[in-house]
């Protein structure tokens, strides 16, 4: 018989608030094997744990329940208590009263009820757990960076450094991401690709990095330490290693109208491509959908011009297989489309534009060579209007829109007004914002000499319409401080749109197992803790993939994540699960059924000498689990009709237990 | 939940992975869903046992539903694709031997879906209510 | 009536003894009465000429014995094996249940077995001797002067009715002429059980299983059942109850012994001829067969020796456990 304890966290007042800890305490000290119970506010803190330990000590427990968070959450953290008391890790059981109980219920009666019943079914099964060792597996010591901005570039830089291979792969044809859109950065001004293409070429020449550009992951199997990956190399029709990037054929293509998507479609590119002058890597691509050789076989021209013999029309997607031990998710994000926010026009008149748009606009290497001229008719725009958080903090009612703030935007637009004010003083400047957050090193002081030296107007209000009338824009707009109404004819607006989450973030998540919020943002495994870990093993974030952020805060992420991944790829062996499947020989009929759904082909047959109840021996083919092989997933156990396989630490038994628990 | 004052028991075996994430993502949003639900959590939805099924609605369950990850999207690459044969065939016996075919369910639940593990225990559980006590399957010695 | 003699098969069981090829004959020994045959191990030509017999009641199929037996004796073992009882001889080599050296099959046509309990619907009870007649069957009774003259193909057992295979699968040695596999109506009771509402289905079952007496006579003689622990008298199954309690027992144990045989049951329909209450058992194991020739191709367990049954197999495609019951609502 066990001896359990049972501790019952508050949770402070997010488990207490809807679950009556001491009725839960007091309910389960009467179970079966129960020999200690009791509550307290937040048992994963010092003293929480501490209460355990002692208990664990005092009660000599043979198991232990923890009524608290998710598993998910501090299973992990439990699991190293009990042990730290002298106390098999995996005689711990969680019930989870927060997530599945006093969250999702309000009813204090009702929420305590269910507390009860599922701090019930884990002792019963407690009552049933046995002490488990876990095995090793070895690591692959090279780490897979997935995007690559200034997050995946920074990730991947310092696990270089660090000694260990990595691979960038990137679905653009160049690195860089929207870092190399962008023309000054906040809150310095230092021109952003002053600052990004040296990193760039740091990656390039690294001899421990390995682009993917025009790559995407399509397959990701394994686990921590051992995930095997399919990278789908797009035929970009350009011998990579041949290519010189010398620009020849993007010069003498005959298709010029391909909207040029590095500038946002505001000017035009050839068929075959180099994205920008300072593209990692710098080799040119043809756009099948474009390209008149590649559509219907005629022209050819590229490959005429082509000294060096790069051109292949004939390329096919390639699909290259590679093991790694840790995964970076470094896919950043865009801007939202502004289909749903037709009243500021923007598919009305040219000259709305988003801010991204702008940065193009004012940068030397954009499709108006720096000069800011309107996009309708390139004259220079004498009253700008900036209207802040498009998209940003909308109300869920709405069904428009994100109701997160995109965190980037005041900053961005402070900058974009500044600059504006700096480089055409005669230019007329509106910022509308609802609230001006400045909280960064330097910011609120960045955002006030806009104000204060450059003569920004920012007026606190919304902009209600924008109408195009001949050739300005009336943007009817109320001034919340003042309560007055105002109405500025503008030359140019320009839309501070919200960003979200790449679109190849979502079926990234789902091959990858990882979790992703509602704005399918990656979740972390702890929001505090472990901001740049997903809940997945061996599965990393860096950069805006996990929420938005600015240049600064990427960066230190990008440089989290690579310490996450290096202090995985320095260890040699990575203890595994014991939770794994394992055969009882004596009932084992040899059948192969759970040979044949193991998905890892964790498991062999061996012949072996059995003494029978009437004294014979007979020599019987049984089925043997290989530990390291074996993930748990349990599919051999239904497999089985003997029942000979059973999973450790969810044993058959185990789980009828709980039923039996919960079905009380 | 009570429909026409019955309140029902259902047992929800949710994978570690993607479901039970789910779940708790469900809880992190703090979307509500019946407290008749109890969960339990396996390492993949392949490791429910049919006897686990049976067992539940033997000692009084009146729902069973099984998540896991969405099919391709299992943490063991293919644990899903026997539960989906494995409960297709259970459930299908026991709409043959006349249960109601609406207290079982398999649904697949990521972990980025909170809202649909909500809206899915909400409406299992109010279709569940429905039907009343499960008095097809239940054995009557484990009812206190 | 049986095509191969009762002489053929002694003198071919006596020779193989004698030539050394085989160390013992798993055949069928008559009972008090000649509709009660029973399974014996033979060992010597005397116990064979004296004791074994082949008629129209030899309906047990012998390939779960091998399972044991073959572990038991050192030399080869020979097995006569009805076109039926190969399916379940493959469908055990599948499962490397036994060691196949060690056993020397011949195969031996079949005309369809009698079902005792409709001979005595016919002829009462009281039956003393009953002799093959061709196409017929002679009963005698104690209680009539004559014998009855009975129709064979009136009292076929249902399993033979709608036998499904009159080719042998598996076999080292042919008797008589082989037979080709039948295109049967076998899933039409399945059929129209699911064309009934729920509650007709459940009453149907609620009938039926309640019969039970968990003799487990079912889970006994299925080949497929040859489990070295089966979970019914496991304790630590959770499901290792004996007596029938209540109405939901037996449903549990049915339910769970046709799934744990679902993609490895060959339809030999051993379970309802054993049956002592007459509970048409092979209508749970045909549903299984059929959903599984529905949901995922056609499947016929042990028609080869090697294959992958459904139930440890999928592919990406499958329907959903919800389409099943879609499905078959936009067929009805």
């Amino acid at each position: 018989m066990q001896r359990i304890g049972v501790f019952v966290c508050w949770c402070g007042s997010n488990i207490a608030g809807t679950v009556d800890v001491h009725a839960v305490a007091e309910a389960l000290k009467s179970e079966p094997g129960v020999v200690f119970s009791t509550d307290y506010q937040y048992m994963c803190s010092q003293a929480g744990q501490d209460i355990i330990k002692n208990a664990i000590a005092e009660h000599k427990l043979t198991g232990i329940v923890v009524c608290s968070c998710s598993p998910r959450m501090h299973e992990a953290t439990f699991r190293k208590t009990a042990a730290a008391a002298g106390l098999n890790p995996y005689m711990v059981e969680i019930a989870n009263i927060r997530e599945q109980c006093s969250w999702v219920h309000k009813d204090m009666a009702i929420g305590t009820e269910k507390a009860i019943i599922l701090g019930k079914a884990a002792v019963a099964k407690v009552n049933l757990n046995a002490p488990l060792t876990p095995g090793q597996t070895p690591v692959t010591k090279r780490a897979l960076v997935i995007g690559g901005g200034i997050a995946g570039i920074q990730t991947a830089l310092d696990i270089a450094d660090a000694g260990f291979p990595v691979d960038i792969v990137e679905k653009k044809p160049t690195i860089g991401g929207k870092m190399s859109q962008l023309d000054k950065t906040f809150p310095t001004l230092d021109c952003a690709a002053c600052i990004l293409t040296p990193k760039m070429v740091d990656v390039a020449q690294h001899e421990n990095i390995r682009i993917f550009s025009y790559s995407e992951v399509t397959d990701v199997k394994g686990f921590v330490g051992n995930f095997d990956v399919t990278i789908k190399k797009n035929a970009r029709y350009v011998k990579e290693d041949v290519c010189t990037g010398c620009g020849l054929c993007t010069e003498k293509c005959p298709m010029k109208k391909v909207p040029n998507e590095f500038n946002l479609g505001m000017d035009n590119r050839r068929a075959v491509y180099i994205p920008f002058a300072q593209a990692v890597p710098k080799v040119a691509t043809i756009d099948p959908n474009a390209c008149n050789m590649i559509k219907n076989g005629k022209c050819g021209l590229c490959a005429k011009v082509c000294t060096v013999g790069a051109i292949d029309y004939t390329q096919k997607d390639e699909f290259i297989q590679e093991k790694y031990g840790a995964i970076v998710v470094a896919t950043g994000f865009n801007p939202i489309s502004m289909d749903k926010f037709d009243e500021f026009a923007y598919s009305q008149s040219k000259d709305v534009i988003t801010s991204l748009e702008f940065e193009r606009l004012t940068n030397a290497a954009g499709p108006t060579a720096g000069k800011l001229l309107r996009p309708s008719d390139g004259k220079h725009p004498r009253t700008i209007v900036f209207v802040q958080c498009v998209g940003s903090r909308c109300d869920a009612k709405a069904e428009k829109g994100k109701e997160y703030c995109s965190k980037i935007c005041c900053m961005y637009t402070a900058k974009h007004a500044m600059l504006v004010r700096d480089k055409y003083p005669d230019t007329e400047v509106y910022v509308f914002y609802i609230d001006v957050r400045t909280p960064g090193k330097n910011f609120d002081e960045f955002y006030r000499r806009a104000v204060e030296e450059y003569g920004v107007h920012y007026v606190k209000g919304m902009v209600g319409k924008v109408v195009p009338e001949g050739d300005v824009l009336k943007v009817q707009a109320s001034d919340l401080l003042s309560n007055k109404q105002l109405h500025i004819d503008a030359d140019l607006v320009v839309l501070a749109a919200a960003i979200e989450p790449d679109k190849s973030a979502r079926p990234l998540a789902t091959m990858l197992t990882a979790s992703m919020d509602t704005n399918d943002f990656f979740t972390e495994a702890h929001p505090k803790l472990r901001p740049v870990e997903s809940p997945t093993a061996g599965v990393f974030l860096s950069g805006a993939c996990q929420g938005p952020k600015d240049i600064p805060e990427t960066v230190s992420q990008a440089g989290a994540a690579a310490s996450k991944v290096i202090g995985l790829l320095a260890k040699d062996k990575l203890t595994g699960n014991p939770c794994i499947a394992h055969s009882d020989e004596l009932m084992c009929n040899g059948c192969s059924a759970c040979e044949k759904v193991c998905p890892y082909g964790a498991i062999t047959y061996v012949d072996k000498e059995f003494r029978m109840p009437d004294r014979t021996t007979v020599i019987r083919r049984v089925a043997s689990v290989n530990p390291a092989v074996c993930q748990g997933c349990g599919a051999c156990t239904v497999a089985c009709p003997s029942g000979a396989m059973d999973l450790r630490g969810f044993s058959s038994q185990q789980i009828m237990a709980e039923v039996d628990a919960i079905c009380k | 939940m009570q429909v026409n004052g019955y309140k029902p028991l259902i047992v929800a075996f949710c994978c570690n992975w993607c479901s039970y994430a789910g779940a708790d993502l469900a809880g992190n949003n703090r979307l509500n869903y019946p407290a008749d639900v109890k969960i339990i959590r396996v390492p993949c939805s392949c490791r429910v046992n049919p006897m686990f099924v049976l067992r539940a609605f033997q000692r009084g369950a009146d729902g069973v539903i099984i998540c896991g990850c969405h099919p391709g999207d299992c943490h063991y690459t293919s644990g899903n694709y026997y539960t989906r044969r494995r409960m297709a065939l259970l459930f299908s016996m026991l709409d043959y031997l006349g249960i109601e075919r609406e207290r079982t369910r398999v649904e697949w639940v990521s972990a980025a879906e909170g809202a649909k593990f909500a809206a899915t225990m909400n409406e299992f559980t109010e279709t569940v209510a429905a039907l009343g006590e499960n008095k097809r399957l239940e054995d009557l010695r484990c009812k206190q | 009536m049986q095509t191969v003699t009762r002489e053929q098969l002694i003198n071919k069981a006596v020779a193989l003894l004698a030539d050394g090829t085989v160390k013992c004959v798993l055949g069928w020994k008559k009972g008090e009465f000649d509709y009660d045959v029973t399974p014996a191990v033979f060992e010597t030509e005397e116990e064979i000429r004296a004791d074994f017999v082949w008629n129209d009641f030899c309906g047990a199929n012998f390939s779960k014995y091998l399972v044991a037996k073959t572990r038991q004796f050192d030399g080869k073992i020979l097995v006569f094996l009805k076109p039926c009882d190969t399916y379940s001889f493959n469908q055990l080599l599948t499962e490397h249940r036994f060691d196949r050296d060690k056993v020397y099959a011949v195969g031996i046509p079949c005309a369809g077995m009698a079902d005792i309990s409709k001979i005595k619907e016919i002829c009462g009870d009281g039956i003393s001797s009953i002799e093959a007649d061709g196409d017929y069957l002679s009963v005698t009774t104690i209680y009539d002067d004559q014998p009855i003259k009975v129709e064979i193909k009136e009292v076929l057992a249902e399993r033979c009715l709608n036998c499904k295979s009159k080719k042998h699968v598996a076999y080292d040695e042919l008797l008589g002429e082989e037979g080709d596999v039948i295109d049967s109506n076998r899933f039409d009771e399945v059929a129209q059980l699911e064309a009934m509402t729920p509650d007709e289905r459940f009453a149907f079952w609620q009938k039926e299983l309640s019969r039970c007496i968990r003799c487990n006579a079912c889970r006994d003689v299925c080949p497929a059942c040859t489990c070295e622990k089966c979970v019914f008298d496991n304790p630590n199954s959770g499901v290792e109850n004996k007596s029938p309690a209540n109405s939901f027992e037996e449903k549990m144990f049915h339910i769970i012994r046709a799934f744990h045989v679902a993609g490895r049951c060959t339809d030999c329909g051993e379970c309802s001829r054993v049956c002592p209450q007459h509970i048409p058992l092979h209508l749970l194991n045909r549903k299984f067969i059929k959903d599984i020739n529905e949901f995922y191709g056609e499947y016929q367990a042990g028609a080869q020796e090697g294959s992958r049954a459904p139930v440890v197999d999928y592919t990406t495609e499958d329907l959903e456990p919800g389409e099943v019951f879609d499905r078959r609502d936009t067929n009805a």
